[in-house]
């Protein structure tokens, strides 16, 4: 291939040779003249790639995208983007984008989508909702979504009736971590998390591989810690890129953390290591947590984990020296093995045992600027909403829980009748779901899929909506909690391409089929966030010079010294023993129970994040598959001896229950042990239109048939599966 | 265990997974230069010697090949430059540390030189073309002159013939950054090649018993030499530093042991070799095996030396990830 | 003689190619090809690991072996700095330089073809400005400045901590440190 050309490019140069004409009249190649020398234009953005929201400014140089770069002024990214946001420019230039809307229709037998004019979709798709509404209640829609465009559709769907929604961030996320910080101190870690990492002394990341997982305020705070010589304990099975920047590793064995976080409060508690004041002043149940963790000495710990004694005491008592500057992180995407919320909880406690909540180089009292909404009707009161769908079985889930909505979706009498899903790969997200979704597409009356790709969701879809990227459109101001409150604008950088269209026209289009125009007031967007900007003394304008605005703070951001408080939990304390649970059948406080034994010959499927890729929104985006054009699984150098593999074959991974992958690259690397093997999550699509990744890489969630789901709040734990080898001959 | 891999996916068309920059066009190239160094040397000596009865095709005839040679030669490198329409910028510079420059500069001169050279011998060595060419006015007045100045040409001839064959090994021997290259042996070691080539060129050419005998002789010698330079040249790279003691490795066990020991040692030089001393010994070869062989033998050691050399380097970094996938970003 | 270096504290580094795609976008760098990339070097046996990550580019060496070799000129130093620039009207795309570099950094640009590599940014530092992958590198690990002034961020940082460059061995004087 690459040879032809290079043929080529030699006999076009021979003919070319044949007629040389004077130096002077020679005209071969113009060198690109140097960047920025044309003219350029800039304009706000905040990223979309993933959820931790930088904002950024869109460059573009003679009408062509140019760039896109972090904003100094943002406290999400304080001027630098990460690798994934500053290939943003690759989604606008993805050549496989969504073009128009697609509707399904059957052909001769055969189903297929057909282009379709944007009226006739949302025509579609108003009148099934109208039916919908008439035969079954206006409370029956649901909608999936994942992204900042994902409030257009709720605003719809609120106004319409329906107040089912989830979001895959909670059960397959963040969810155990929230409900546990929240059953313990009243309030969730939220996003971006609560971490006063830049402030801490001392750092302990359980899982957590910041420096893969490319969250930038996380890395940003990560590294000052690294830089004021901070010490940093990370305990991952893997030795992830923070391990390798951490005084202490500890190569824990895959789910037994509970064991090691017991351990460690078993030390803090009878060396006397811990807070004396802070856990007197603001904890209840303190007693009772000393009494519970008296059996758990590092040498118990030591048979569960693997982890030296020693080390394990030693660990303790340097997170002692530092507190309360001692963080140990709370981990984000935590639905690991089913009892996520319980080790959230002991991670929390230890936190409180070393009184790093509240407390400078702990958790941060977060702070957004309260900015009033544009003003619309109140929206019609629901028949019922997501509670009737989650909290029968999680009363303890504070919202949706995604796989519970789809389940509801199944079935002749179904609770749910229509979907909307936006900016959420669901086959590829919850794990194991695959079989349900077949199953809501064959029930639902209408199954609406919002996407900018032909992502493999899109294909279980009646309508399939094309929305523009972000360069491309408004949304919401970004207002998210933070150590300032700031507002920040993403404002379209470039027209829409193709037939795409942004989330807020989708919705209030269909809004107007459905006569809820009311609640959709405004021509533009642009006019709802310029009322909203007046009402904090800025305005539209302003905004697109600075892109982001800071305001003041009006309340503190560490609990003051010496003085009681009143926390969010029902005690007014921070609850070390939990009522709550206790209340509703859980252990008020955490145990550890050990994790399914590895089969002979299998291995721990482990996962995250590769710093290249967003999950499987990036792996199609030119500019960051030529970073990581697939994934590789890593194979300790024994085990690759025992299966006799070589750097670079492939294999296809199976699991326990013969569920195989796709062919996936060898990469032999003492990094991850000779228990598990590690893959990077968002490869192995298989929808033939994503040209770039389709079929390249393995997909973790399709060996993920063992779901542990969390009987508290209904995650879906997923490093409980094995797999083991299959060659390719 | 030491992992060295790219983190980052790198393919840069040529460079990567191992430099590949130059292949037949310029082994090609380096072969025909010192052939054409080795051409006008012989032709410059016999004329030194007054060789003209014992030599008639080496003093007289054998000069005209050396421009053709040489201008084949410049076609192939010409071939190899990316940016062709760029060639003119050779001579818009004289660049004193590039040898490269250099040779575009030798070259210059070696073309005039040849072509007195050839008008030197041509009434002599090709008299048909010459009474064709005399007549053009001025013509027979060119040809009296230059074969009036017939040895001081020859003179002139042999330093800058000889300045080519060096130049056409320091030419690669000048890169510090190719372990394999970078010893000066194979300044010599490719003038001496050069110099065998075209003794075996003579003997393609030459029909006199004498002549042959003589230009067999020759040729002999040259090949001793030559399997000394060869020798030495793997003493200077297996002393060297760590990168050249890799370096010797491709030919010592390595990806290219074959093609040297095989096709450039043995069927390049000790056949022929041998050959030639059964025809000393009166031996009726046949004919013209050995001269081809030589030939053969000498494009062979400029290909495995382009080639290995590419090879050899001091940063190698091992890709995670398939660099054929990137195709489809085309 | 500005004496320009860039140094990278591989302490920091997490080995994340922001700098790849950054130089890629500032400098529309072709599908394909690459002038800077990131290496990962792990030493030990699991449990007892070192991972180091380095961000490699051309090195704009003191002593050039690209320019030297180079026939036309074509590879020169940028105003009397040790910044190694290519001029693509005076390219033959005889390739020699990229013979000469002992790292490798040097490309050929399809399909102009002639020889592209690290610029170290002069269109931004002719500005005062970073080079692209320095302002991106989310972690600032990279840094930019002049050697020639003792009070420059690369110098103090060259005085108090441990570093090295890469291959020194080859005699080119690499200006890309990195801090240990
Ligand atoms: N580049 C990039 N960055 C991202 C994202 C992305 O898609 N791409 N996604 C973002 C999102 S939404 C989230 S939620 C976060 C997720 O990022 P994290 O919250 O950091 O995810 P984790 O699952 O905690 O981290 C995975 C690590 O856990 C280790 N691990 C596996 N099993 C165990 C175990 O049993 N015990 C312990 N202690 N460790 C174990 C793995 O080896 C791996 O190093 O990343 C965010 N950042
Ligand atoms: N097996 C496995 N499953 C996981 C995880 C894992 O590590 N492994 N991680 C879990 C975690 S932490 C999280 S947060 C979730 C993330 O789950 P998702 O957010 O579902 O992750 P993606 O795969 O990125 O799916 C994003 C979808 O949104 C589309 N999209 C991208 N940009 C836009 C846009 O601007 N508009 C619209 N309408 N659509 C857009 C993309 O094309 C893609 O189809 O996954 C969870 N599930
Ligand atoms: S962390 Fe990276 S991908 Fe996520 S919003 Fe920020 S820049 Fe974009
Ligand atoms: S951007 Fe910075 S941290 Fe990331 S790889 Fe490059 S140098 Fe290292
Ligand atoms: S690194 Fe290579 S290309 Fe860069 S200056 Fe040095 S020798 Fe030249
Ligand atoms: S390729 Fe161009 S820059 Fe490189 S040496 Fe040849 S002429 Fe000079
Ligand atoms: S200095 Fe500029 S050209 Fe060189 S690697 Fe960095 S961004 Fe690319
Ligand atoms: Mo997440």
């Amino acid at each position: 291939m690459r040879m032809n050309r290079r043929q080529f490019i030699k006999v076009s140069g021979l003919m070319t040779a044949g007629a040389i004409a004077p130096p002077v009249m020679l005209s071969g190649c113009q060198p690109r003249k140097l960047p920025g020398t044309g003219d350029v234009a800039q304009t706000p953005t905040v990223c979309d790639i993933c959820f931790w929201k930088c904002a950024g400014t869109v460059y573009a140089e003679d009408g062509q995208p140019w760039k896109v770069v972090g904003n100094e002024a943002d406290p999400h990214c304080t001027g630098r983007l990460c690798t994934r946001g500053t290939g943003g420019i690759g989604a606008y230039e993805d050549r496989d984008r969504l073009r128009q809307p697609l509707l399904r229709v059957t052909e001769n037998g055969s189903q297929t989508f057909e282009p379709v004019s944007w009226d006739e979709a949302l025509d579609f798709i108003a009148s099934r909702m109208g039916e919908i509404g008439e035969r079954h209640g206006k409370d029956r829609l649901a909608l999936l979504a994942h992204g900042s465009g994902g409030t257009h559709f709720q605003r719809l769907l609120k106004a319409w009736g329906s107040h089912a929604y989830a979001h895959p961030s909670f059960a397959q996320c963040r969810g155990p971590r929230e409900v546990a910080f929240a059953l313990t101190y009243g309030e969730g870690v939220g996003s971006p998390d609560r971490t006063d990492m830049e402030h801490s002394r001392c750092v302990v990341l359980i899982g957590s591989h910041i420096g893969e997982n490319l969250h930038n305020g996380q890395v940003q705070t990560f590294v000052d810690a690294i830089n004021q010589d901070a010490t940093l304990i990370t305990v991952d099975p893997r030795f992830s890129v923070a391990a390798g920047k951490s005084r202490y590793w500890l190569p824990i064995k895959p789910g037994t953390d509970i064991a090691l976080l017991l351990a460690w409060m078993n030390v803090l508690i009878n060396e006397g290591l811990y807070d004396k004041d802070y856990v007197e002043r603001h904890t209840i149940g303190f007693d009772r947590l000393t009494r519970h963790v008296q059996p758990f000495n590092p040498e118990w710990a030591y048979l569960e984990t693997g982890l030296d004694p020693k080390l394990i005491r030693e660990t303790a008592r340097v997170m002692a020296t530092s507190a309360p500057a001692t963080l140990v992180h709370p981990g984000r995407h935590v639905t690991w093995y089913g009892d996520d919320t319980q080790r959230g909880r002991a991670i929390a406690i230890l936190n409180a045992l070393l009184g790093s909540w509240g407390r400078k180089g702990g958790f941060y009292a977060q702070e957004k600027v309260d900015l009033p909404a544009f003003p619309v009707p109140k929206p019609p009161k629901p028949k019922t909403d997501w509670k009737a769908i989650v909290q029968p079985e999680f009363p303890l889930s504070p919202s949706g829980v995604s796989q519970k909505v789809l389940e509801a979706c199944v079935g002749p009498d179904a609770h749910l009748k229509g979907l909307f899903v936006y900016g959420t790969n669901l086959p590829y997200t919850i794990p194991n779901i695959r079989g349900t979704l077949e199953a809501v597409a064959e029930s639902l009356d209408l199954f609406v899929a919002i996407d900018t790709l032909p992502a493999e969701v899109t294909g279980y879809a009646d309508v399939i909506l094309p929305e523009c990227t972000y360069l491309e459109r408004y949304d919401d101001l970004r207002n998210s909690p933070e150590r300032v409150p700031s507002l920040a604008l993403r404002m379209p950088a470039f027209e829409p391409r193709h037939e795409t269209r942004p989330g807020w026209w989708i919705a209030k289009q269909l809004a107007g089929r459905l006569d809820l125009e009311e609640h959709f007031p405004w021509e533009d967007y642009s006019e709802v966030l310029d009322w909203q900007l007046k009402q904090v003394g800025s305005s539209l304008e302003e905004m697109r010079g600075i892109g982001v605005k800071r305001f003041p703070r009006k309340t503190p951001m560490y609990i003051p010294e010496g003085r009681d408080i009143k926390f969010r939990t029902r005690s007014g304390k921070i609850e070390l023993y939990s009522g709550m649970l206790e209340q509703h059948g859980y252990d008020p406080l955490p145990k550890y129970t050990p994790p399914d034994k590895r089969p002979e010959n299998f291995y721990h499927l482990n996962y995250g994040r590769g710093p290249a890729h967003s999950f499987g929104r990036t792996t199609n985006n030119p500019l960051l598959f030529e970073l990581m054009p697939e994934n590789a699984v890593w194979v300790n150098p024994r085990v690759a001896n025992d299966w006799s593999l070589r750097n670079g074959d492939y294999v296809r991974l199976r699991n326990t229950d013969g569920a195989t992958s796709n062919r996936v690259r060898v990469r032999i690397t003492e990094r991850t042990g000779p228990n598990a093997v590690f893959i990077v999550h968002g490869f192995g699509h298989t929808a033939k239109e994503l040209r770039l990744t389709s079929g390249v890489g393995a997909d973790d969630a399709s060996l993920m048939n063992n779901v542990k789901v969390d009987p508290i709040m209904g995650g879906t734990g997923m490093r409980a599966n094995f797999v083991t080898f299959v060659k390719e001959t | 265990m030491q992992e060295v891999i790219l983190a980052t996916a790198r393919h840069n068309a040529k460079v990567d997974p191992s430099l590949g920059i130059w292949t037949w066009e310029v082994s090609v190239y380096l072969f025909l230069g010192g052939l054409t160094a080795g051409i006008m040397c012989f032709a410059a000596l016999m004329v030194l010697m007054r060789k003209d009865t014992v030599a008639p095709f080496a003093t007289n005839r054998l000069a005209l090949l050396a421009p053709i040679v040489l201008s084949l030669g410049m076609t192939t490198l010409f071939l190899d430059l990316e940016h062709k329409l760029y060639v003119f910028r050779f001579y818009t510079a004289f660049e004193v540390t590039s040898p490269m420059s250099w040779g575009a500069w030798i070259l210059v001169a070696i073309y005039p030189i040849s072509v007195l050279q050839i008008l030197s011998t041509l009434r002599v060595g090709y008299p048909g073309m010459a009474g064709y060419a005399e007549k053009l006015p001025l013509f027979s007045g060119v040809l009296d002159l230059s074969e009036r100045f017939r040895r001081p040409v020859a003179g002139v001839a042999i330093p800058f013939a000889v300045a080519l064959g060096i130049y056409t090994g320091i030419l690669l021997s000048a890169f510090s950054a190719r372990p394999f290259w970078n010893t000066g042996v194979l300044g010599p070691l490719f003038l001496v090649s050069g110099l065998s080539t075209a003794a075996a060129l003579v003997l393609l050419g030459a029909r006199e018993a004498g002549e042959k005998h003589l230009f067999t002789r020759i040729d002999l010698g040259l090949i001793g030499v030559e399997l000394m330079f060869v020798f030495l040249l793997l003493v200077n790279l297996g002393t060297g530093s760590g990168v050249q003691i890799d370096a010797a490795g491709l030919v010592l066990g390595g990806p290219y042991t074959l093609v040297f020991w095989v096709l450039f040692v043995t069927i390049g030089l000790l056949v022929p070799a041998v050959l030639e001393t059964w025809e000393m010994k009166g031996g009726r070869a046949l004919v013209y095996a050995a001269p081809i062989l030589v030939l053969f033998g000498g494009y062979v050691l400029r290909h495995v030396t382009v080639e290995a050399g590419q090879f050899s380097t001091w940063t190698h970094y091992e890709t995670q990830y398939d660099p054929a996938l990137l195709e489809r970003l085309q | 003689m500005m004496h320009y270096a860039m140094v990278i504290d591989t302490r920091t580094c997490i080995g994340c190619g922001d700098c790849v795609v950054a130089c890629k976008t500032e400098n529309n760098v072709p599908v394909g090809l690459n002038r800077d990339w990131v290496v990962e070097a792990t030493s030990g046996t699991y449990p007892d690991l070192d991972t180091e990550f380095r961000s490699e580019r051309c090195n704009h060496c003191s002593h050039a072996t690209c320019v030297y070799v180079c026939p036309t000129g074509a590879s020169y130093y940028w105003r009397d700095t040790n910044i190694v620039l290519v001029d693509a009207d005076k390219c033959t795309g005889c390739k020699a330089c990229i013979a000469a570099c002992p790292y490798d950094a040097r490309l050929i640009m399809h399909p102009e073809g002639y020889i592209d590599k690290c610029t170290f940014c002069h269109h931004r530092v002719e500005k005062g400005l970073d080079p692209a992958c320095v302002s991106a590198c989310p972690t600032r690990c990279m840094h930019f400045g002049v050697l020639d002034d003792s009070g420059s961020v690369v110098s103090t940082l060259l005085k108090s901590r441990n570093h090295k460059t890469l291959l020194p061995e080859t005699g080119n004087e690499p200006n890309v440190y990195y801090l240990t």
